[in-house]
C-alpha cells in the first residue's frame, strides 16, 4: 500500500492552508515581532502605521478578549508581548491589511523604543544563572557514586549538540472565519488540533465548542507543529475574531525560521565508569538543554531525554541529571526524536571517548554492552521481546562488519588525504507518549447506506502514511476493498480532546480506535446477516472480500448487507476510544512503566572524508530495523530514509547559529543548509527484521516515525574515525553538528593558529 | 516598462497588464488560481515553485526549469509556462506514477516541484541516464523522504523512457496533447507582440535573470519601473574572436556550461559549474548579472577573474536610442570592484561582453569550492587558478579568491610572486602565505575568520596538487 494522498501529491492537487479558495475580503497578517531579545518596551507607536494603506487594523495584547496564554505544559508563554519581550521574533502586534505587501509596508513604520536587558544564549550562563524553565530533574537507579571506586576506567567529558530547524516545507500557517453562532473556525497546519483548539478558545475567551479546528495534511511537521503551530492559529483567530473577517496567516520562510523554536541544543557533562573487560558499571550524566525564551514542550523533551540516557545498552548505575535553562532564543520545541537523540548522542559519545582511552573498539564497547531480555533499565520498565541483540547481530553478519572494517584499513592505508570511516549505531526507542495521560485516541466511523465507509480520529496526515495504515485497518475489519474506505478531514467536531500526532505513536493509537469503532459496527452488522440468513448467532458469518459468507458460502453482497441493516434500523455509525493499556510512570520516584514497546534496529554508516578540504561524502548507510509486522514496505521504508537523512543532516551539515545578541544568523535556506539529493548517501540498504511481531502496535506493526533518525548519530562518529585515520594522535572534540568548518580546524589546529 | 504581458500558460493563452515584476509565482497562485505550485523559500532554494519556461529558438521550442519565486512574468513575455497542472494527463503520467510507485512523495509539498524538473530532464534530452536524471533535480529539496525514493523514481523513469525510444513525450504519456501546437501558437503570439511594442527607457532595475535581485530586493522592484534584458536565443552568446574568447553578458551559467567553446578549453568545467547555484538557477542566472551583482563569492566571477578577463561596458541610454550596438569602454574585471558592492560603473551603463584569453596548449586551470552543503550553496571560500608553465616555470599566472574580502578578490600580489618562479613546494607555501595576507575575511553564517583562512591556503593546495602530482607534495607543503 502507498501514502493514501501521493496520486493526488504528483498532479499537484493537494491542498495546503495556503491552496484553499478563500472568501472575499480576506485578510492578511504581518507581524510585528522583536527585533531585541531581551528588552523593556518603554514606546510604541501605531499611529502612522493604522493610516497606511489598506491597513484593517492593528492588533496587541490589549485587544485579547481572553487570556493572554498559550503555554501548554507551563502557563509562561503570552501569544503577544506586553511589558517584555523575551527572544528575537517575538510577536508584539499584528498589522492586518488586505494585502500582504500592504501589511508589511504598514508593519515598517510602527515605531517602537525599547530599553535593552542582559541577553543569555547560553544554557549554562542562565543555570549559573538560576534561569530555570523547572528545578532539575533526576533518573537514579543503584549507585554511581560508590561505584567508580570499583571500575577500572572512568572517563570524563563534555559533548555538544545542536539545535535543529524542521524546515517543513509547507510553512506554519492558518486561516480563520468566524462563525454565525458565534465561534470561529480555524484551518490550521497543525499536528495537533485540540491545542490550536484550547489556546485559541481560551484567548478569544470561549469555551472550547465554539472553536471548530480542521486540518486536512500538513507540509511537514516533523515536532515543529505539535505545540508552535498553536501560535499562529490563535494570531489568525484573534484578528477574525477582533475584525470579523476571514483572515490568513502564512508565515514567510524567514519569518518562520527566526519566529519559530527548533530542535533544543544541548551541552552535556559525562562520567562513566568500566571495567577492564568493557562492561560500563556508572553512568552520570547532566544534561543543559537550552529551552528558550519559555517552557513550550521542554519539560516534556527533557523527560524523553531521561529516558533514553544510555540508549541500548544496560547500566547498572546511573544518575542522570537533566536541566531546563531559559535562555533569550525561540522557544525550543519538539523535533523528531524528542530530546531522545539528545540523550543517545552523549552516550555513544561517552563509549567512543572510553574506547579511545581504554584503546577498545568503539562498537566492541557498543557490542558488550547491549541491554539483553529481561534486564530492566534505570526507570524500572523491563525490556520484553527484545530484538536488540538480533538487530546487533544481524547486521554485523548481513553486512559483514569485519569485511567492512578490512576494506576502509586498506582504503586509508594506500589513500593519504582521503580517508573513510564507519560506525554503528544501533537504537532503541520508546514507543508512548512519556506522559501517559496523552495515550489515548478516539475514533468516528460511519457506514453510508450505500456501503461507503468515512473514517474520522484524531491522526494528522504529515506524509507518514497514517491514513493509508487506518484505512487499511478499517477495510480490513469489514474485509471490503479500501477504496471504499475514505479519511476524512481532523476535525476537532468529528474528534475530540485529541493528542497531537506525534511521538510515533500516531497509527497506532489512532488506528487502535478506529479498528476498535468499526468492530463495533461489525458486530451489529454480523446480527443483521444472522438475522437474514436465519441463523442463531453471527459466529458461522464472516464477511470476506465485499461477501457475507454463511459457513463457507458467499450468501450477500457488502452492498445488500448494509442495505439490510440500515432497513432494520442498525447504528451504523460508531465512536471508540483507545487508550494505551499497561503503561504507567510514577514522577514521585520517577520509575514505571512508561512506554507500549520499544522501536529497535542497528545501522552501519560509512563515510569518505576529503582531508584536504574537510568535506566529506556518505557512501553508506546500512540497516536491520524491526518494524513488527509492517503495513506497508513502502511507507516504512520511506519513514526509515528520510528520519536517517535527517538523522546525517542534524548530526553534520545542519547548524543553527545566534548571534551574542541572540539574532539568528542561519535565517534563511541560503545559510541554513538541509540534505539536498547530492548530499543523500551513494547507497542505503534496509533490512526488515524477520519473524517478529508487535501486540501492541497497530496490526502487529511498529511505530516507525522517531527511531531511525537517531541512526543519524552514527554518522559523527564514523567521520571522527575518519579523522583520526588522518591523525591518529589528536583528540577530538565531541561537537555536533561536524560540520566542514570543524572538520577542517580540527585537523589542522596548529597551523591554524599561525594564518590568524 | 512593458505594458501587455502576453503568454501561454499549460494550453491557455494569457494576456495581462499586471506590474512586470510581479513574480510568476505568485501571478499563477493568485491570478490564475494555479495552487500546485508551492511557495516555499521566496529565494530558490527550495525548488517547490519550479516551473517549466518554453522559448522558441527559431523554430525549435528549448524548454527551461526556472523558479517561479524569482521570475517576473515580464520575462515570460511571448514564452510557454508549463505549470505542474500542466503535465497532468490522464490517470498518472510515467514520471508521477514512479513518483508514487517508488514513494517520492510524502507530505506532498516539495512533490510538484520534483515532477516538474524530471518531467522537464525528459522534455529537455535526447538521451536518458539515471545520473544526469538525478541531477536535474538539484534544486529541489524534499524534507520528508531524504531524496533516496526520490533518485529510485528517477531512475525508473529513464527506464521507462529508454524502453519507449521513438515515441513522441505526448505519446509516451509524459505530455498532453496541447503540447503540439505550442510552436505555432507561440509564433503568432510573438507576432502580436511585436507589433505592439513596448517604450523602453532605462528604469531603476535592469533585470537579466534577476536571481539575486528578486531575493533581496523584490519588493522595491515590484514598486518601481523595470526594464528586462532581453537576449535573443538566436545569437550566439559565445564566441571566438582571434585568440580572444567573447562572451554575451546576457548568456547564462546554463549556457555558459554547456558551450562546445568552453569545453574544449575547460574539459573540467560541468563539473565546476554544476557546484553554481541549481540546475533552474544556472537557466536565469546571467554572467553580467554575476558580475554587477558583485557579491564577494560570487562563483562565476571568480572562475572569470583568474582568466585575467575584460569587460566591454556600453552606455544602456545610447544603446536603446540607436538601436544599435554603440561603443564599449573596456575594463579588466579585476579593476572593475572598488570596494564592496561598489563598481567601476555609471548607472546607465551596461555590461554587454566579457573577453579573456584563449589558453594556450601549456596552459592549466584550476576552480574548487567549498560550503557547507556541497551543492547548491554559496561558498565559503572558493578560488580559482590559470596557469602557464615552460620547464615547470611558471610563465603566466593569475588566482583569485572569494568570500575572503569584501570584493571577489584578484589576488594579485599572489600572482606577481609566482610568475616566473620554479613549481617547488617552498615556493608553493610561501605564495600561500602572500595569499592570506591579501584577504580581509570576516566571520559570517560560512564560517568564521580562522576557517576561511585555513580553507583558502587548502584550496591553492589543491589547485597545485590537481595540477602538478608529480612535482608538489602535500607533506611538504604543510
Amino acid at each position: 500500500m502507498k501514502n493514501y494522498d501521493s496520486e493526488k501529491h504528483v498532479k499537484g492537487e493537494s491542498q495546503f492552508v495556503d491552496d484553499l479558495l478563500t472568501p472575499a475580503g480576506l485578510l492578511h497578517i504581518i507581524v510585528f515581532a522583536s527585533t531585541v531579545a531581551h528588552a523593556k518596551i518603554l514606546k510604541i507607536d501605531y499611529s502612522e502605521a493604522l493610516n497606511s494603506i489598506g491597513v484593517a487594523g492593528i492588533i496587541t495584547s490589549k485587544d485579547i478578549p481572553g487570556e493572554n496564554q498559550i503555554g501548554g505544559i507551563i502557563q509562561d508563554e503570552p501569544l503577544l508581548a506586553e511589558e517584555y519581550v523575551h527572544f528575537i521574533g517575538q510577536p508584539i502586534a499584528l498589522v492586518v491589511a488586505d494585502t500582504i505587501l500592504h501589511a508589511k509596508d504598514a508593519s515598517v513604520k510602527i515605531k517602537i523604543e525599547f530599553e535593552k536587558l542582559h541577553v543569555i544564549t547560553d544554557p549554562r550562563e542562565a543555570f549559573q544563572k538560576g534561569e530555570l524553565i523547572m528545578s532539575p530533574r533526576i533518573f537514579a537507579s543503584g549507585d554511581v557514586d560508590s561505584t567508580w571506586l570499583k571500575c577500572d576506567y572512568v572517563i570524563e567529558g563534555t559533548a555538544e549538540s545542536g539545535g535543529q530547524e524542521h524546515l517543513y516545507l509547507e510553512t506554519q500557517g492558518a486561516f480563520a472565519y468566524p462563525l454565525e453562532t458565534g465561534g470561529i473556525r480555524i484551518i490550521s497546519s497543525t499536528q495537533g488540533p485540540t491545542q490550536v483548539q484550547r489556546a485559541s478558545a481560551k484567548v478569544l475567551g470561549l469555551p472550547m465548542n465554539k472553536v471548530e479546528v480542521d486540518v486536512t495534511r500538513i507540509g511537514g511537521g516533523f515536532g515543529g507543529k505539535e505545540d508552535q503551530a498553536s501560535t499562529w492559529g490563535c494570531i489568525a483567530a484573534l484578528a477574525a475574531w477582533k475584525l470579523n473577517k476571514p483572515v490568513k496567516i502564512i508565515l514567510s520562510r524567514q519569518d518562520d525560521m527566526r519566529m519559530t523554536g527548533k530542535r533544543h541544543p544541548y551541552s552535556s557533562d559525562f562520567k562513566i565508569g568500566l571495567s577492564s573487560a568493557g562492561k560500563v558499571l556508572a553512568y552520570e550524566v547532566t544534561f543543559y538543554q537550552n529551552a528558550g525564551a519559555s517552557a513550550d514542550l521542554s519539560p516534556a523533551v527533557l523527560d524523553r531525554t531521561l529516558f533514553h540516557a544510555v540508549n541500548s545498552y544496560y547500566v547498572p548505575n546511573v544518575k542522570a541529571t537533566a536541566i531546563s535553562c531559559r535562555t533569550n532564543l525561540p522557544p525550543n520545541t519538539a523535533f523528531r526524536g524528542f530530546g531522545g537523540p539528545q540523550g543517545m548522542f552523549v552516550m555513544e559519545a561517552a563509549l567512543y571517548k572510553a574506547s579511545e582511552v581504554m584503546g577498545i573498539e568503539y562498537r566492541k564497547l557498543q557490542e558488550l554492552n547491549l541491554i539483553t531480555e529481561g534486564d530492566t533499565f534505570y526507570y524500572g520498565q523491563t525490556i520484553e521481546n527484545s530484538t536488540i541483540q538480533r538487530c546487533w547481530q544481524e547486521t554485523n553478519t548481513k553486512y559483514d562488519v569485519d569485511s567492512i572494517q578490512e576494506r576502509i584499513e586498506d582504503f586509508n592505508r594506500n589513500n593519504k588525504l582521503f580517508k573513510k570511516g564507519f560506525s554503528l549505531m544501533p537504537v532503541c526507542f520508546g514507543i508512548s507518549f512519556t506522559n501517559t495521560f496523552m495515550n489515548q485516541a478516539s475514533a468516528l466511523v460511519h457506514v453510508y447506506s450505500d456501503g461507503s465507509i468515512s473514517v474520522s480520529t484524531g491522526a494528522i496526515e504529515m506524509g507518514q502514511g497514517v491514513n493509508m495504515k487506518i484505512r487499511q485497518t478499517v477495510a480490513s475489519v469489514f474485509s471490503v476493498d479500501i477504496e471504499l474506505v475514505k479519511i476524512e478531514s481532523t476535525n476537532t467536531t468529528r474528534a475530540a480532546n485529541t493528542s497531537p500526532t506525534a511521538a510515533s505513536a500516531g497509527a497506532d493509537m489512532n488506528g487502535k480506535a478506529a479498528e476498535i469503532a468499526s468492530n463495533i459496527i461489525l458486530e451489529k452488522l454480523l446480527n443483521v446477516a444472522a438475522q437474514k440468513l436465519n441463523v442463531k448467532n453471527n459466529s458461522s458469518i464472516t464477511l470476506k472480500d465485499g461477501y457475507v459468507y454463511l459457513n463457507s458460502t458467499p450468501e450477500l453482497s457488502w452492498f445488500q448487507l448494509v442495505q439490510a441493516a440500515f432497513q432494520s434500523r442498525t447504528n451504523l455509525s460508531s465512536q471508540a476510544q483507545y487508550a494505551v493499556p499497561g503503561i504507567y510512570f510514577d514522577r514521585t520516584i520517577n520509575k514505571g512503566k512508561p512506554f507500549a514497546y520499544y522501536a529497535i534496529g542497528t545501522a552501519i554508516i560509512e563515510v569518505t572524508l576529503d582531508c584536504l578540504r574537510g568535506i566529506y561524502e556518505f557512501d553508506s548507510v546500512k540497516v536491520v530495523h524491526d518494524y513488527g509486522k509492517s503495513f506497508s514496505f513502502v511507507v516504512d521504508r520511506g519513514q526509515t530514509e528520510g528520519a536517517i537523512i535527517q538523522g546525517l543532516g542534524w548530526m553534520t551539515i545542519e547548524e543553527i547559529i545566534y548571534n551574542k545578541d541572540g539574532k539568528l544568523i542561519t535565517d534563511a535556506l541560503s545559510t541554513y543548509k538541509v540534505p539536498d539529493i547530492h548530499f543523500t548517501p551513494k547507497e542505503i540498504e534496509i533490512e526488515f527484521l524477520e519473524n517478529v511481531k508487535n501486540d501492541a502496535g497497530i496490526k502487529g506493526s511498529k511505530a516507525i516515525g522517531e527511531p531511525p533518525l537517531m541512526y543519524g548519530i552514527g554518522a559523527f562518529f564514523a567521520i571522527l574515525n575518519a579523522m583520526k585515520a588522518f591523525n591518529p594522535d589528536k583528540e577530538y572534540k565531541l561537537s555536533a553538528p561536524i560540520t566542514p568548518e570543524k572538520v577542517l580546524c580540527e585537523l589542522y589546529p596548529e597551523n591554524v593558529n599561525s594564518l590568524v | 516598462m512593458l505594458k501587455t504581458i502576453s503568454f501561454i500558460c499549460n494550453d491557455k493563452e494569457i494576456n495581462t497588464d499586471i506590474h512586470p515584476a510581479t513574480t510568476v509565482l505568485d501571478f499563477l497562485r493568485k491570478t490564475l488560481f494555479l495552487t500546485g505550485t508551492k511557495e516555499g523559500c521566496r529565494e530558490g532554494d527550495c525548488g517547490a515553485c519550479t516551473v517549466i519556461v518554453g522559448e522558441l529558438s527559431g523554430n525549435e521550442l528549448k524548454y527551461k526549469t526556472v523558479n517561479s519565486c524569482l521570475l517576473p512574468i515580464g520575462s515570460v513575455n511571448g514564452k510557454h509556462v508549463v505549470s505542474i497542472e500542466g503535465l497532468n494527463v490522464k490517470g498518472l503520467s510515467p514520471v508521477q506514477l514512479a513518483m508514487v510507485e517508488e514513494g517520492g512523495t510524502q507530505c506532498g509539498f516539495c512533490t510538484p516541484g520534483f515532477i516538474i524538473s524530471l518531467s522537464a530532464y525528459f522534455l529537455n534530452n535526447k538521451k536518458y541516464n539515471a545520473d544526469e536524471a538525478i541531477e536535474s533535480l538539484d534544486g529541489n529539496i524534499c524534507r520528508c523522504t531524504g531524496h533516496t525514493a526520490i533518485k529510485r523514481a528517477a531512475v525508473r523513469s529513464v527506464e521507462y523512457f529508454n524502453s519507449q525510444k521513438g515515441k513522441t513525450l505526448v505519446s509516451a504519456g509524459l505530455l498532453p496533447s496541447f503540447f503540439s501546437d505550442i510552436p505555432e501558437r507561440l509564433k503568432t503570439l510573438i507576432t502580436k507582440i511585436h507589433t505592439n511594442g513596448d517604450g523602453e527607457i532605462i528604469n531603476k532595475y535592469q533585470i537579466g535573470g534577476g536571481t539575486d535581485l528578486f531575493v533581496q530586493k523584490w519588493e522595491d522592484i515590484y514598486k518601481s519601473d523595470v526594464n528586462f534584458i532581453n537576449s535573443n536565443e538566436l545569437d550566439e552568446k559565445i564566441k571566438i574572436s582571434g585568440n580572444e574568447c567573447m562572451i554575451n553578458a546576457s548568456a547564462t551559467v546554463t549556457d555558459i556550461m554547456n558551450s562546445e567553446i568552453m569545453n574544449i578549453h575547460f574539459p573540467d568545467i560541468k563539473k565546476y559549474f554544476s557546484l553554481f547555484g541549481s540546475l533552474p538557477i544556472r537557466n536565469r542566472a546571467t554572467l553580467g548579472g554575476n558580475i554587477v551583482n558583485a557579491s564577494p563569492i560570487a562563483d562565476m566571477t571568480n572562475f572569470f577573474l583568474a582568466l585575467n578577463s575584460k569587460l566591454y561596458i556600453i552606455d544602456g541610454n545610447s544603446m536603446l536610442s540607436m538601436k544599435k550596438s554603440p561603443s564599449a569602454r573596456e575594463v579588466l574585471l579585476k579593476d572593475f570592484y572598488l570596494g564592496y558592492k561598489t563598481l567601476d560603473k555609471k548607472p546607465e551603463e551596461i555590461i554587454s561582453q566579457l573577453s579573456f584569453r584563449i589558453p594556450s596548449a601549456n596552459s592549466y586551470f584550476s576552480f574548487e569550492k567549498v560550503s557547507r552543503r556541497t551543492y547548491l550553496d554559496i561558498a565559503s571560500v572558493n578560488s580559482s587558478m590559470s596557469i602557464e608553465t615552460e620547464n615547470d616555470i611558471i610563465t603566466d599566472i593569475h588566482v583569485s579568491a572569494g568570500g575572503v574580502a569584501p570584493i571577489p578578490l584578484y589576488l594579485s600580489k599572489t600572482g606577481n610572486f609566482l610568475l616566473n618562479k620554479n613549481i617547488e613546494n617552498k615556493i608553493i607555501s610561501e605564495a600561500v602565505r602572500i595569499a592570506l595576507s591579501e584577504i580581509s575575511p570576516i566571520t559570517d553564517a560560512r564560517g568564521s575568520v580562522l576557517y576561511k583562512k585555513t580553507l583558502l591556503r587548502q584550496l591553492i593546495f589543491a589547485h597545485f596538487l590537481k595540477l602538478f602530482p608529480l612535482i608538489v607534495k602535500y607533506e611538504e607543503l604543510v
